[in-house]
């Protein structure tokens, strides 16, 4: 039933703390381009939620991106925005960050999910 | 929600003809609507579970990935400038497959390899074994990552094409079957007073009838009375030009 596109092959993006960007580029995940500059942001302690808004906003409106990947502690910074982002692609993934487990409550799509059903339907 | 809410039409043989169609019609697109939004929430239950167990995967495989980072770093020293600095190109990329369930299309992300491998000459000098194992595990959890994404498309795609089908069958249940019922119940209620009328009017006209056709006969009979009567006294004198006396 599936069909293929014929559209070029699309990116992942990441946000997150330098060793989760550097991880996954040596994963072979990033790119570098004129027009859009990298596909990547490194999040550091003097990195303020406003930058974060603008870049999760930039790769969001990005053609070329499919996948925007972010870490827990990011996402929760900009919890606003996430919550109001209503379209599917790209689509946002939400991925623990190296210095803290995940937290399967505090994730987006999950917290959409349980609201739809009782805990135990779910089996967290 | 009164008797008045019905469909604003003439009440006639014909109108109730079309309502019929149209309550026949109704019945049956509910009944798919209820057909298809039965199908999405199976999917939906299964793509939902699937979710739960990938992102519980995805927690063990990402904290195996990150270990083996700060080993690589353990061996190599930090190298995470010289890597921020030599992106190029993306040797990862993601097409886009069209999934159909129930008329409804999901798209299916897949990654494929694109190019070679930019940090080929990474980790020579010493740590090329952890390297080369850190590597490989982002690139599994890309592939894990990958398919969660494609999972979670989907369930926001089936749970907002759910909401909308729902609230078509409850449209079609609730205010559309009942307007077209309430409307054929007035257009029969109204046939069922014309044909009353109808009758009755029959009765009074036949009733005027015997009336008129009584005055007629009364009339005829009187007619016919004076008639004779003329007869009976013409008789008497009745001239016969031959009689003399």
């Amino acid at each position: 039933m599936a069909t293929y596109s014929s559209a070029p092959g699309k990116l992942i993006s990441v946000i997150g703390d330098e060793d989760t960007c550097v991880g996954f580029l040596l994963g072979g995940i990033g790119e570098i381009n004129k027009r859009h500059g990298p596909n990547f942001f490194v999040v550091n302690k003097d990195t303020t939620v406003h930058e974060i808004e603008d870049c999760f906003k930039r790769f969001s409106r990005r053609a070329d991106i499919d996948i925007i990947l972010i870490t827990q502690n990011i996402a929760d910074m900009i919890k606003h925005v996430l919550q109001l982002y209503k379209h599917t692609v790209p689509a946002v993934v939400e991925i623990p960050s190296k210095d803290r487990p995940f937290d399967a409550a505090k994730d987006t799509i999950l917290i959409r999910a349980t609201k739809m059903y009782t805990t135990e339907d779910l089996g967290l | 929600m009164s008797s008045k809410d019905r469909l604003a039409i003439f009440p006639s043989r014909g109108a109730q003809m079309l309502m019929k169609g149209r309550l026949k019609g109704a019945q049956k697109g509910h009944s798919l609507l209820k057909k298809k939004a039965d199908a999405l929430q199976m999917r939906f239950r299964l793509i939902l579970s699937k979710i739960i167990e990938t992102k519980t995967l995805m927690g063990e495989v990402m904290k195996e990935a990150a270990f083996s980072l700060a080993e690589a770093k353990f061996a190599t020293g930090d190298f995470n400038q010289v890597v921020l600095q030599n992106v190029t190109k993306a040797q990862i990329k993601i097409r886009t497959k069209k999934d159909n369930v129930a008329g409804v299309t999901l798209p299916v992300f897949e990654c494929y390899q694109d190019g070679t491998d930019t940090y080929e000459l990474a980790g020579l000098a010493r740590g090329g074994q952890q390297l080369a194992k850190l590597k490989k595990n982002y690139q599994s959890a890309v592939k894990l990552l990958v398919e969660l994404a494609s999972l979670q498309t989907s369930f926001v795609t089936l749970d907002e094409v759910i909401k909308i089908t729902n609230r078509r069958v409850n449209a079609i249940e609730h205010v559309i079957i009942p307007r077209i019922e309430r409307t054929l119940a007035y257009i029969i209620s109204e046939l069922d007073e014309l044909e009353r009328e109808e009758f009755y009017r029959l009765k009074k006209i036949q009733d005027k009838k015997k009336i008129a056709r009584a005055k007629a006969d009364a009339e005829k009979a009187e007619l016919r009375q004076q008639a004779e009567a003329e007869e009976a006294a013409s008789l008497l004198d009745e001239g016969d030009e031959d009689l003399l006396f």
